[in-house]
């Protein structure tokens, strides 16, 4: 058994450990997890070309130029011009930023609020809990492709109506793992303490629920964000996503792209490599994260 | 197990009729004339009644007429179904051929070359939008062998040849997506389950490592898998969605897609709500056909 002065010894020592820096908890994940850092790259090359696309983009990608229809990849357009002589290039640059915008925004949303309703559900219980239950129940009986679909047929084709149209069938998905996180949290001795100590119902939610589903929910979130980008091409390629001219990969892919395949195949393949590469690093990213913060994957 | 049932299936009575409420309010939030088109004329007035008499034509398979043909909805959809019911079923016998070899692969040898190729390759079908996958693959027998798939469906015991030359494809690109979620889920029930103790006593016991791996944990980490082949429905709903617009095939998807564009609401009203229907009977289906196989979940 521990003496006192041994106890004593290894809480000094366990304070004077030091504590990872960013910078060691990254490389850290780079030498364990080397598919999550591949992807951690592709984020941060997408982030690059969305944030700084005015600098990095050779030309307008509104403005086309009718001499220069279809004109093949070549060193003044690395990936040719589509069928208004606008140039590809540019206007996969641009079409980072509606990717990431409607993915970031969606999937954040959409979590957020499934979060939110599944502590409710959870900590309330009672007719609460069953009231969003059912709900959830109802919101999940659609896939979520078809109600997107049908939210964004009403709302009508706008980048913002894509956010809303994808983040409402993200809410059921996340609130039933939250809830189920929340439930088992819920059930713990130390939560049942600190209600015996008189601690306000408000209390119990912000320090000890929420912490620990912090770690569901960011799941959820990394794996919605790449759900998301391949939810708003494939809006956007059914025409019911962002409107032309507005330089969207799945719009790129969308109406005229097959239908000019043989003559200039470059218009739909760039796109698609595009959506493909972006998110395929999410979900590189958000797999590594899953296997990093779930204990029942790590190897041993 | 009866009570089981008994209790499964009332609870897809309020859930049913809550997503025919939830259809019915998105489709009554469009802009005034269509609304007045639809329900005008044969209800009128006060929103519970429309919906009263909108319910009683579904419980008595009436969906109304289609805005677009005049036709009934009902008979309209009836002539595309065999079509994606094939398409739905080839897909997924498609990507369990493919999934369960690659995920037990990938899982036997965790961290390995095999693991992070097998990895990648189902991260990639989850990344590439099927509809691309689509516009590739017919790209591809365009430009190399000239050769475009039969407009006209024929269904497969009228001629095989000329149906499997125009369902080959669409199978191809909607079966890999699909085997790229059920891999991933094969991969990881097979690695929790090789963990347990009992594995480890088939090890200790000298057993061969076929015998280990199918004989014992392939076996119990069947059921999660056939509970993904069932709820990722969802999954296989969206791609027929895509795939049949790229294909131009005259599936349910792709009568979705185009009663949204003509704006013939009745239909994308009576569709939404018959996959939706659809989607809830696969999944009971689903839930049972685990309640049978693992008694725990019955008794909970």
């Amino acid at each position: 058994m521990a003496t006192n002065i041994e106890l004593a010894h290894a809480t000094a020592s366990a304070t004077l450990a030091p504590k990872p820096t960013a910078a060691g908890v990254a490389m850290r994940f780079v030498r364990t997890k080397p598919l999550g850092a591949a992807g951690a790259v592709i984020i941060l090359g997408m982030l690059a070309l969305a944030v700084f696309a005015e600098l990095l983009a050779p030309y307008d990608p509104y403005v086309g130029d009718y001499g220069l229809q279809f004109a093949r990849p070549s060193a003044e357009h690395w990936f040719g011009t589509d069928e208004f002589g606008r140039d590809v290039l540019s206007r996969i640059m641009y079409g980072a930023r509606i990717a990431l915008f409607v993915g970031f925004f969606a999937s954040f949303i959409g979590c957020t609020l499934g979060a939110l309703l599944g502590v409710v559900s959870a900590f309330w219980g009672g007719t609460v809990d069953l009231l969003l239950e059912r709900l959830m129940d109802i919101l999940l009986a659609f896939p979520q492709l078809i109600l997107a679909l049908a939210i964004a047929s009403i709302l009508g084709p706008a980048v913002q109506n894509v956010v809303i149209a994808i983040s409402i069938p993200v809410i059921p998905r996340v609130a039933r793992v939250v809830r189920a996180a929340a439930m088992s949290v819920k059930e713990n001795v130390y939560v049942e303490a600190v209600q015996a100590l008189g601690a306000s119902r408000r209390r119990v939610i912000l320090q000890h629920i929420i912490p620990n589903v912090t770690a569901p929910y960011i799941i959820m979130v990394t794996a919605q964000l790449g759900a998301a980008i391949l939810a708003e091409a494939a809006l956007s390629y059914l025409g019911l996503g962002a409107a032309e001219p507005t330089p969207s990969w799945g719009l790129m892919l969308s109406g005229s792209a097959p239908s000019y395949a043989e003559k200039a195949p470059w218009i739909a393949l760039f796109p698609g490599i595009a959506i493909s590469l972006g998110v395929f690093g999410f979900n590189l990213f958000g797999d590594s994260l899953r296997d990093a913060l779930d204990p029942k994957l790590r190897k041993g | 197990m009866g009570t089981y049932v008994a209790k499964r299936l009332l609870l897809i009575v309020p859930t049913l009729i809550g997503a025919a409420a939830l259809v019915f309010v998105i489709m009554r939030v469009i802009p005034g004339d269509v609304a007045l088109l639809i329900f005008g004329g044969e209800a009128g007035g006060q929103i519970d009644v429309q919906f009263g008499s909108w319910f009683w034509g579904i419980l008595r398979f009436d969906f109304g007429n289609s805005l677009w043909t005049g036709r009934p909805v009902i008979e309209e959809m009836l002539v595309r179904l065999p079509l994606s019911l094939e398409l739905a079923t080839a897909a997924t016998v498609v990507s369990v051929i493919i999934a369960i070899p690659l995920g037990m692969l990938a899982a036997i040898r965790q961290d390995s070359w095999v693991d992070y190729l097998v990895r990648i390759v189902s991260i990639g079908g989850l990344a590439i939008p099927s509809f691309w996958v689509g516009i590739l693959c017919i790209l591809m027998l365009v430009i190399f062998f000239g050769w475009g798939p039969p407009l006209e469906f024929t269904p497969p015991w009228v001629d095989p040849w000329a149906n499997f030359q125009m369902m080959v494809w669409p199978v191809l690109t909607v079966g890999y997506r699909y085997a790229a979620v059920t891999t991933r889920m094969t991969r990881s029930t097979l690695l929790e389950v090789l963990r347990e103790d009992y594995i480890r006593t088939a090890w200790a016991k000298g057993l061969r490592e076929r015998a280990v791996v199918v004989r014992h944990a392939l076996k119990n980490s069947m059921l999660p898998v056939i509970t993904l082949v069932g709820t990722e429905f969802a999954f296989l709903i969206g791609g027929l969605v895509v795939t049949e617009t790229v294909f131009t095939l005259n599936g349910v998807g792709r009568f979705v897609v185009d009663a949204v564009a003509h704006r013939d609401y009745p239909v994308v009203q009576a569709l939404i709500f018959l996959i939706a229907f659809g989607f809830v009977v696969i999944n009971l289906l689903v839930d049972l056909t685990y309640a049978w196989f693992d008694p725990r979940i019955r008794y909970r």
